[in-house]
């Protein structure tokens, strides 16, 4: 980043903003600088956080007075060049309010410090803004003992959904003597809803790896190993870019910063497995077997990766450790709760007004981070629950809207803080749906190594398909919870463990869902197909006769001008008609 | 997933002195046979049966073992897929924002159901896990293009973007 004598242009260019168009945009903003031989800089950046306003820029004038735009296509870039760079006056149809908007007073940004404000793909930036400072200090005035002190000190706990203390982590790792010990970065992000790694590694790639350099530093390993999923191919291409550029600084390699430590980092990519998010399949996936847990002990702390001391860590937790080195435990442990220090990243998406990326101190009450930060549900619709922790959490409904998010208290609730994926349900979500879809991927991803995974989840999943198919019986409903604690209680691993733990949440609080389902064969939600009525209303019916066209069964009839009526034996329920209909004269019961 | 170079079907023979050269980037080291396979993958659209005996004598390790991993993980595909790969994001918020619908409209519109190819070797429906763009769900990809905020409708005029690309080449 040069002088601030120009005005700068910022365009969001991670995955979710290139999606949205950010390119176009980016292109667009170039043609009408070189067009009209601006003095303006213009920048990519990583996640700015306002994901549902993709494509966003940033513009930060001489003095440094920044101003944000949102939902700025190519046509939209034009005109704020038009009427913001030449004319002098903001854009009022497209400005974004920092405060209301991203409510950044709520947000409290370390793991995303550089996401959004540095190009991830310049060193330069990078170390502009404090990078491999913190390494810099550890090797040359810390010794790996008091590194780690640090680590504990601050309370980080491991950011991946497990929660254990990191500084714990790396001094077991440390205590085991080896040859050879290895540090892994668990980039698998699995969880489906989840993108706040992704969002990191290709925002602010370098914090990756100089963390992953403390850790190196502290347990005594001179080699890194970084575990991507193959479905994050510019994070990956981000990474790679920025190993290459640390790599001809003579910051990755030997003698670094002219000591006697020398750190080496691989890519391996996954192949499509979330089983392999768990450790002990992790480390089978990269010694090239299939992704099948292993029992621990030896935990890999004393045997990991090719039998040795192994450490591995998220890519959240690993981000934020340069800023916790470099500016002490204390200030990280100012955020948080006695137990739960520091911040999180989130992935606020479903039925939320203000999608996006957040971080937020821990400790912070959940409805503050729906209402507040999140914006709400749109539509006006009533807010029904939220899923936290992907398919090994639960969902949270309205009563405890109060509880603060921290490790503890989240689990309290039967959830669990997971690694941040935060999903939001209004009243159209059926709970017995959202069930079955997370007992549904559990059951595909299962490795099916043990019994009770394998074939627990396969029966459970039978269950709530009947259920859903309004075709189960009522004891089936205390079959369910009796398969779930055995699954949670005899599964091998973490996948195991709590695939069980959704349905045991929508058990405990929409157990009256289940009920309709089953004793009135209704989905209150009217989601599930086949318990569905499609009807027409005749009084709204126009007899435009557009859902004949489109009905794939010729289910629906009528004579001209006159109202058109699906006849129910031959209805297969599949909604083609309430699409195609203008008139909203399709009714579902 | 990496984009692949070859998308049409069945390759009239296997390249086998491709797969030898991946092979040998690797070393011929058996532990690689993760991005091995992912390599092979990209230069042929698909990992042919036959190729993995030739995989198993290179790395000298059993064929079953090649066999296990490629159908232990979800990217790898033993069948050749069609010219489009349309892939259906069935994360959580697009899930929640109406992936399914989405889905319904694909097979409505080209009579294929999630795995399955159409006929005439253009479109596959490939069912995928969380691609991270849960803000702007539900998400369909297509040839590495991005389709966020879908409808059925909007689906159904995306598909035909493609119909008509393809009818026009055939002109």
């Amino acid at each position: 980043m040069q002088e601030q004598v120009k005005t700068v242009i910022k365009v969001g260019l991670s995955t979710c903003g290139i999606a949205a168009g950010g390119n176009r945009t980016f292109e667009a903003l170039k043609q009408e600088i070189d067009t009209h031989n601006l003095d303006v800089a213009l920048q990519r950046t990583g996640c700015i956080g306002m994901c549902y306003k993709e494509p966003i820029i940033e513009v930060i004038s001489p003095g440094g007075e920044s101003h944000y735009y949102g939902g700025v296509t190519p046509e939209a870039a034009v005109k704020i060049v038009d009427e913001h760079i030449r004319g002098g006056q903001l854009a009022e149809e497209f400005l974004l309010d920092a405060e209301k908007d991203n409510v950044t007073g709520k947000q409290v940004r370390i793991a995303l410090r550089n996401c959004g404000v540095i190009d991830p793909e310049s060193l330069a930036d990078y170390r502009e803004k404090g990078g491999y400072k913190a390494i810099e200090k550890a090797l040359t005035e810390m010794t790996p003992e008091q590194v780690i002190d640090e680590v504990l000190n601050s309370g980080l706990r491991g950011r991946g959904g497990a929660g254990f203390p990191t500084g714990l982590k790396w001094r077991f790792t440390r205590q085991y003597k080896s040859d050879q010990k290895y540090i892994v970065c668990n980039a698998d992000e699995g969880d489906p809803g989840a993108f706040m790694d992704r969002s990191i590694i290709e925002g602010d790639p370098h914090s990756v790896i100089e963390g992953m350099m403390l850790a190196g530093y502290a347990i005594g390993a001179s080699e890194g190993h970084v575990y991507a999923r193959a479905e994050y191919p510019l994070a990956i291409i981000r990474l790679e870019k920025a190993i290459m550029a640390a790599k001809e600084a003579g910051l990755l390699g030997e003698n670094i910063f002219g000591k006697d430590f020398k750190f080496s980092l691989k890519i391996k990519k996954g192949a499509g497995a979330f089983v392999c998010g768990e450790e002990t399949a992790l480390i089978a996936s990269l010694e090239g077997e299939r992704g099948m847990p292993r029992l621990k002990p030896p935990f890999p702390a004393e045997a990991g990766l090719w039998k040795k001391p192994t450490c591995i860590n998220n890519v959240e937790t690993l981000a934020n450790v340069p800023w916790i080195v470099y500016n002490g435990a204390s200030k990280y442990a100012a955020y948080g709760t006695e137990k739960s220090k520091g911040t999180k990243v989130f992935a606020l998406a479903g039925k939320i007004n203000r999608g996006g990326l957040i971080e937020v101190p821990i400790g912070i009450p959940l409805r503050d981070v729906i209402y507040e930060v999140g914006g709400g549900i749109p539509g006006g619709k009533r807010f029904k629950g939220v899923q936290m922790g992907g398919p090994s959490g639960g969902c949270i409904p309205e009563s405890l809207l109060d509880t603060t998010v921290d490790y503890e208290s989240i689990t309290r609730t039967g959830a669990i803080m997971g690694s941040g994926g935060m999903i939001v349900m209004d009243e159209t979500t059926c709970m017995v749906d959202m069930a079955r879809f997370f007992l549904n991927f559990a059951q595909n991803e299962s490795c099916g190594k043990c019994i009770h995974c394998r074939l627990g989840t396969k029966r459970m999943l039978e269950i709530l398909e009947r259920i859903t198919e309004g075709k189960a019986k009522p004891e089936e409903l205390d079959l369910l919870e009796e398969l779930a604690y055995n699954v949670r209680e005899g599964a091998l691993c973490g996948l195991g463990n709590t695939a069980p733990n959704p349905v045991l949440t929508t058990l405990k609080y929409f157990r009256e869902e289940y009920e309709a389902h089953i004793y009135n064969r209704k989905c209150p939600a009217k989601v599930c197909r086949e318990l569905l009525t499609y009807t027409i209303d005749p009084e709204l019916c126009n007899a435009c006769r557009r859902c004949v066209k489109r009905c794939s069964v010729e289910a629906i009839s009528g004579e001209k001008k006159q109202p058109q009526v699906i006849d129910q034996s031959k209805c297969i329920k599949c909604g083609n008609c309430l699409d195609a209909c203008r008139f909203d004269a399709v009714l579902v019961e | 997933m990496a984009g692949c170079a070859c998308k049409s079907p069945e390759p009239k023979t296997i390249p086998y002195d491709e797969i030898a050269k991946i092979i040998q980037k690797y070393k011929g080291d058996s532990s690689a046979i993760i991005p091995i396979l992912q390599d092979t993958q990209d230069l042929l659209g698909y990992i042919p049966k036959e190729s993995i005996s030739f995989m198993a004598k290179q790395l000298e390790v059993p064929p079953a073992k090649i066999y296990g991993i490629v159908t232990f993980y979800a990217q790898f595909r033993l069948n050749p897929i069609g010219k489009y790969n349309i892939m259906v994001c069935e994360g959580t918020a697009c899930h929640v924002n109406g992936a399914k619908q989405i889905g319904n409209a694909i097979t409505d519109d080209l009579g294929i159901g999630g795995g399955e190819t159409t006929e005439d070797g253009l479109f596959t429906f490939e069912k995928v896990a969380c691609v991270g763009c849960c803000s702007l769900s539900p998400v369909v990809v297509i040839e590495g293009e991005t389709y966020p905020g879908l409808t059925p409708d909007k689906i159904r005029k995306v598909l035909k973007q493609y119909k008509d690309k393809e009818a026009q080449k055939q002109n």
